[in-house]
């Protein structure tokens, strides 16, 4: 068709300005985490450069608190780009955490039973959710905030109940020998780890082994959901629904999205991750507690507002979550390493989620103007 | 030739509120059909009716020659009837091509791999907002940094290119300033070349007479007749329009306000 062509032969519009690469870079939503994360390892690497923060066993260790968090980060982002809240994920990895352990260790289930049990009770969890606030049409903060007291009122209530305490050990005797269990705490890359020992890029242990024997696989789980998340995103056509969806649901629906049926499976998701982090941490650990998760929902909400996904929705990233997740583990174990009390990485951290906001907020309108 | 779509004698009542009364007029292919009304004319019921949203109480909707009942919007949109709301079907913080596409995106690959075909998208994207008129700098740029008649323009288009046999715009210039609404109206001229029935919803007079090839003039609630172009002039229109008669009023009352006070004026000096 000729105006097709002629269309084609023009593409090249005379008004397209060169954009540079860093102009470019501003469009991504995970630009401000990325630096926030180089000017972490910066300030760390100059007042925390000799603590041990940065040999093999600091690296593995801030890198599992991030996976862990990371984990329901990735989540927790692709449910904030769809435009709601999960309010209720630090009470559901009690409640997940509770159920492996109750089945597992009162009335003796394998462990490889039990977990899938507590991903279908997140899976039920996470459908009502959603549901609530897709027929209610309530804001979801205030859907999920009652499900957070309902979720850890059952968790603590029933627990007592059933096992007369709030804390169930003697989980790590029950799942040595489980197949599934190295899925969730089992470690990799230990003859990786050898050879870097005896190539002197790592420290040894007097007895000639290397200071970190195996990587959690946790960090596996956090880079490879982080990774479909990403996939999911930009590349298919639910991701263009979450989108849209968190952007403006009247258009979505007015174009022929089901936004009931996205906003409900990223509930569903939600809680599935809340489920994975508790299966990782009930195995690691080797117990569960009804305690477990208190303010995840907020440390997961402040990953992924760092980096860079909007509250109000529509816009954001699963890398940039991931991001979120790294300067959170960087910061919690840099301060620990450096000998600063503890007690300060939380102000530390809602000053990093202040200066987050206004930052992405900045460069947004920077983005804006990109055209 | 049988019209695109044709009403005969539509009612609508809500309770005991006749929102609409009788009302008729056809479409045809390549031609421009403005409803003109002021507020509480019944254009928005005309419009629910149109699009799927509301059954008429008495009275049908035809296509082609087919006697025909819409389920739900979508229903309609698949019959081909497109509605642009004004502001309501495009997500500003959404890339230009993710906009076009949403809800029907093109996929390619198989199975699990199965992925948005981005290349397409673009290209299509560019393609058919060029036919409007509008050269899209870069498909990646988010709608928010459009003109309000350039998004107008994306949602025009896009029904365009799915296949809308008739196009029902909803007041798609009142909110825009002189410059932007000229862009809309040319488009409204560019989807009849192209052989669809516009359904142009307005109250502005001076916005529907460049480009109408009908007019039907509604107040409250009634059909005051439809109207070829030559057959009806500007200001007989604005005088029928519930707003006309009111509008000379007013003027005749301003102009007796404003007598005492150059009268006083006059005596102060």
């Amino acid at each position: 068709m000729a105006v097709t062509e002629q269309h084609q032969g023009k593409s090249r519009d005379e008004r397209v300005r060169e954009i540079g690469i860093a102009r470019q870079a501003l469009r991504r939503p995970e630009l401000g985490a990325a630096a926030g994360c180089v000017l972490v390892l910066i300030f760390f690497a100059i007042f925390a450069g000799d603590s041990g923060l940065f040999s093999a066993r600091g690296v593995v260790n801030f890198l599992e608190v991030s996976a862990q968090l990371g984990i329901l980060a990735v989540a927790v982002s692709l449910l904030m780009i769809g435009g709601e809240f999960d309010l209720s994920l630090g009470s559901m990895v009690a409640f997940a955490g509770v159920i492996i352990a109750i089945l597992s260790s009162k009335y003796g289930w394998p462990i490889w039973t039990s977990i899938p049990v507590a991903f279908a009770a997140a899976i039920i969890v996470g459908y009502l959710n959603g549901w609530l606030v897709v027929k209610t049409g309530l804001p979801s903060f205030i859907v999920t905030l009652a499900s957070l007291f309902i979720l850890r009122g059952i968790t603590l209530g029933a627990t007592r109940l059933i096992t007369g305490r709030t804390q169930i050990p003697g989980i790590k005797e029950l799942s040595e020998g489980d197949w599934l269990a190295p899925v969730f705490s089992g470690q990799f890359g230990g003859t990786l780890l050898v050879w870097l020992a005896e190539a002197g890029i790592i420290d040894k242990r007097p007895d000639g082994l290397p200071m970190v024997q195996g990587i959690p696989v946790s960090i596996l789980w956090w880079l490879g959901l982080t990774a479909i998340a990403t996939w999911i995103l930009l590349q298919t056509r639910f991701g263009n629904w979450i989108f849209t969806v968190g952007g403006d649901a009247n258009a979505a629906r007015n174009v022929g999205v089901p936004v009931a049926r996205v906003k409900i499976r990223l509930f569903v998701l939600s809680a599935c991750a809340a489920t994975l982090f508790a299966a990782i941490q009930v195995l690691s650990v080797g117990s569960a507690d009804t305690s477990r998760g208190l303010q995840k929902e907020f440390e997961a909400i402040i990953a992924v507002v760092i980096g860079g996904t909007l509250l109000t929705g529509g816009y954001g990233s699963a890398i940039g979550a991931m991001f979120g997740a790294l300067i959170f583990g960087i910061v919690q174990m840099g301060i620990f390493y450096t000998g600063i009390d503890t007690d300060w990485f939380k102000a530390f951290m809602g000053v990093m989620l202040l200066a987050a906001v206004l930052f992405n907020d900045y460069i947004r309108k920077k983005a804006a103007e990109a055209r | 030739m049988a019209p695109l779509i044709e009403l005969r004698e539509v009612s609508k009542y809500f309770g005991t509120v006749i929102a609409l009364n009788g009302v008729s007029f056809a479409v045809q292919a390549g031609e421009v059909h403005c409803l003109l009304g002021d507020n509480g004319a019944g254009k928005s019921t005309l419009i629910k009716i149109l699009s799927g949203v509301h059954a008429p109480t008495t009275g049908e909707i035809r296509l082609g020659d087919q006697p025909v009942q819409f389920s739900s919007p979508r229903d309609a949109l698949d019959r081909g009837i497109a509605t642009v709301y004004q502001d309501l079907a495009t997500v500003p913080l959404m890339s230009v091509a993710r906009n076009f596409f949403a809800g029907r995106e093109p996929l390619t690959g198989w199975g699990p791999l199965k992925r948005m075909d981005w290349p397409m998208i673009w290209r299509v994207t560019r393609e058919e907002m060029g036919r409007m008129g509008i050269d899209i700098r870069d498909p990646g740029q988010s709608v928010g940094t459009l003109s309000g008649g350039e998004r107008q323009s994306l949602a025009i288009a896009r029904a365009v290119y799915f296949g809308a046999k008739v196009l029902i715009l909803d007041e798609p210039t009142s909110a825009l300033g002189v410059h932007q609404a000229a862009v809309v109206l040319r488009l409204i001229a560019k989807a009849r070349a192209r052989g669809l029935g516009v359904i142009f919803i307005t109250h502005n007079v001076h916005h529907a007479f460049p480009v109408a090839d009908t007019i039907t003039l509604l107040n409250r609630g009634r059909s005051l007749g439809t109207f070829r172009k030559g057959e009806i002039s500007r200001d007989r229109v604005v005088e029928m329009m519930a707003g006309g008669k009111e509008l000379i009023d007013l003027e005749a009352e301003l102009a007796a306000m404003s007598r005492p006070d150059s009268q006083a004026a006059a005596s102060l000096q």
